[in-house]
């Protein structure tokens, strides 16, 4: 069972120290935001995360690829602990957010899911108006008397690149969008809250080439802001829009993590190269 | 001929004969289909001739064969009376007395079923684990399915003499004693902004009335009561059928925003289910109007309009039971009022379906 040493730390610090670092001061100092430490998860007795251990940077994409059932979105769900809504679900091994192992005793997990937000695979507007939809997060929370709601909503809408579209229809119901404009309200809807990590399990793969597009666009700029985890079966994708790459293979083992250039172009893991060349998976 | 062979879908012998028996079994299900609407018609118009006998002293067809209109019993009479006693040596056709009886039950029924139910509901489907589930949904169904007399009989023998027999020693008439024992202590008037408000008057009436609450063998309390625990089931089996079937992915989007359980019981999946709950409600409500057996062996048969619990009171099935079985001849004005009650008590249920339908077309499964 190889694992590669690479860290991606220092490789994603090299190969951002360009000239243009100085205008995004952000984009030099990526902390690690997320710190995996031999995390596994088993449903019942069947082991669907095998020990990984890898760190995520701040204010950086972070692509997640491997074959299905290779563990994607059970690691991602433990992230924000969604995965203490599955019955039978057990987590070993550290996760760190801040310093914090979120597996401690004294975490509340509806306090961590208010920092780390989820888009999910197919879009789950919820049966109420747009606006209702953004402000829900919002409101769960307890802050509508501190922020102004409609400025809020409409920050979110604008940063999910669908406040043109629906301007004019906030009170139309979210389920009368489109596919994709519904991911976006999805999105809208994560971001509203405005969470410090955004957990994102194949956001696009329900949707048209156009939506996808539109998507990977407002990815990249939410970077800007956000700590992106991305999980996604695209592997182009994955090369276009993220910093840094994590291939999992079958059993749930993470084989490879590195800068996303490297892993695509230069896999250390035969595995790796095969999957990514499309031999294997 | 070999073309035809070629084709392949042409059919064959065994083929038609299928296509026969198909046409035969549909024959078969319309028939089973009509059968439900030819008897539901018949029901409306034997209760709408009897009805007309009743009020107009005729049948619909003798009054088309040209049997002349007398009047019995004028609409006046029967909407807006408030004495019911078709038998009485001086009879009195004033159905708001025992429409006034089974409203009260329905109402206070929902009162208990309505937030027992669908709470119960809420348990079960976002808050118990699937084991817990398993193995309190097959007795809630139980429940539902024990015969209304059973449920008569607990009224006799336990909510009428331990329950409501209790409220009424141990908590009503100790409460009447303090509040007259009080009044007493009280002046009897007091001068208020100019006007006389008589304090301790008031205080030692409302005692004695207090005082002298007794409970008999019926009390509408217990018609309340035990209606309301029947129909738990039925609220809560249904609602939570609606809010199963709630798409787990919204609870996962709320669950993700840092929203809690409760946020997403009352903000999402009701909501989602409003369509489903609201249809439990109103089936419960229809069964407690035409509830029959237990209710009267609860309530009584004493038709009245008040207020109290603790008073016999008489539903309109409580007294359709005691004429269908009492010695009124058929064809006499009393009898007949047996289907006038009949169908209002029918329009009334038809009224529920009327609302469920508008209740469904108003809150259709948001989330489809
Ligand atoms: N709720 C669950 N209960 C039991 N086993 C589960 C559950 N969810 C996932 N698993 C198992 O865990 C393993 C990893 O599943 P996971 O959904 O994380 O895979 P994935 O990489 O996201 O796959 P895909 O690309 O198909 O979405 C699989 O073997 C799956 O069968
Ligand atoms: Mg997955």
């Amino acid at each position: 069972m190889k694992r590669t040493e690479a860290n991606p730390m220092t490789d994603l610090t090299s190969q951002t120290s360009q000239p243009d670092a100085e205008r995004t001061p952000t984009r030099t100092d990526p902390d690690p935001a997320l710190i995996a430490d031999d995390l596994s998860v088993y449903y019942g007795e069947e082991q669907a995360l095998g020990g990984v251990s890898m760190e995520i940077p701040e204010r950086r994409v972070t692509a997640i690829i491997g074959p299905s059932g290779c563990g994607k979105s059970t690691f991602l769900r433990s992230i924000n602990r969604m995965n203490d809504r599955v019955p039978g679900c057990r987590v070993t091994g550290r996760l760190d957010f801040h310093g914090k192992n979120v597996y401690d005793a004294n975490v509340d997990p509806v306090a961590l899911r208010r920092r780390i937000g989820q888009v999910f695979q197919a879009p789950n507007p919820f049966p109420k108006s747009i606006y209702d939809n953004v402000a829900y997060g919002l409101r769960v929370q307890g802050r509508d008397d501190e922020v102004d709601m409609d400025a809020e909503v409409e920050r979110a809408l604008r940063g999910s690149a669908l406040w043109e579209e629906v301007e004019g229809q906030l009170d139309a119901s979210g389920l009368e969008l489109s596919g994709g404009q519904q991911q976006r309200l999805c999105i809208a809807r994560a971001i509203a809250p405005d969470p410090e990590v955004l957990l994102m399990d194949e956001p696009t793969s329900a949707l048209d080439p156009v939506a996808e597009a539109k998507i990977e666009d407002l990815i990249t700029e939410l970077a800007e802001e956000y700590t992106v985890v991305i999980v996604t079966h695209n592997m182009q994708q994955a090369a276009r829009i993220s910093d840094q790459t994590a291939v999992f293979l079958t059993g749930g083992e993470l084989v490879e993590i590195d800068d996303t250039d490297r892993v695509f172009s230069n896999p250390a893991d035969q595995r790796v190269e095969d999957y990514i060349t499309g031999k294997f998976g | 001929m070999s073309g035809d062979s070629k084709a392949g879908f042409i059919g064959d012998e065994k083929l038609s004969a299928d296509r026969r028996i198909d046409r035969w079994i549909r024959r078969v299900f319309f028939g089973c289909a009509a059968l439900t609407i030819v008897t539901t018609v018949a029901i409306f118009l034997v209760l709408f001739d009897n009805a007309a006998n009743y009020f107009f002293g005729a049948r619909i067809t003798e009054l088309l064969a040209g049997a002349t209109l007398d009047r019995q019993v004028s609409f006046t009479e029967f909407f807006t009376g408030t004495r019911w006693a078709p038998s009485h040596a001086y009879p009195s056709h004033g159905v708001l007395q025992i429409v006034w009886g089974t409203t009260v039950i329905t109402v206070g029924a929902a009162f208990i079923s309505i937030p027992v139910g669908t709470a119960t509901a809420l348990y079960l489907a976002e808050y118990a684990d699937p084991s817990t589930r398993n193995r309190l949904k097959p007795i809630l169904e139980l429940l539902a399915g024990i015969p209304t007399i059973v449920y008569g009989f607990f009224a006799v023998s336990f909510v009428t003499p331990v329950f409501v027999d209790g409220i009424a020693t141990y908590i009503v008439r100790p409460i009447g004693r303090a509040v007259h024992w009080i009044g007493t202590a009280l002046p009897s008037t007091v001068g208020v902004a100019g006007s006389e408000v008589a304090i301790g008057a008031t205080l030692i009436g409302a005692g004695e009335a207090m005082m002298a609450q007794y409970v008999g063998r019926y009390s509408m309390l217990a018609g309340i009561i035990v209606v309301g625990i029947m129909t738990i089931p039925m609220v809560s089996s249904i609602s939570e059928d609606a809010m199963q079937a709630v798409p787990d992915d919204l609870r996962d989007g709320a669950y993700a925003l840092g929203a809690t359980k409760m946020d997403v019981s009352l903000g999402i999946v009701i909501p989602a289910a409003a369509s489903g709950i609201l249809a439990s409600y109103v089936l419960a409500v229809s069964r407690a109007i035409g509830e029959t057996m237990a209710v009267t062996l609860a309530a009584g048969f004493n038709a009245n309009i008040t207020f109290n619990p603790f008073e016999e009171i008489m539903t309109m099935t409580a007294y359709m039971v005691s004429m269908a079985r009492g010695e009124a001849a058929v064809g006499t004005v009393e009898y007949q009022s047996l289907f006038a009650v009949g169908l209002v008590l029918f329009l009334l249920t038809l009224l529920m379906n009327v609302v469920n339908d508008l209740l469904k077309r108003r809150f259709q499964e948001a989330y489809r």
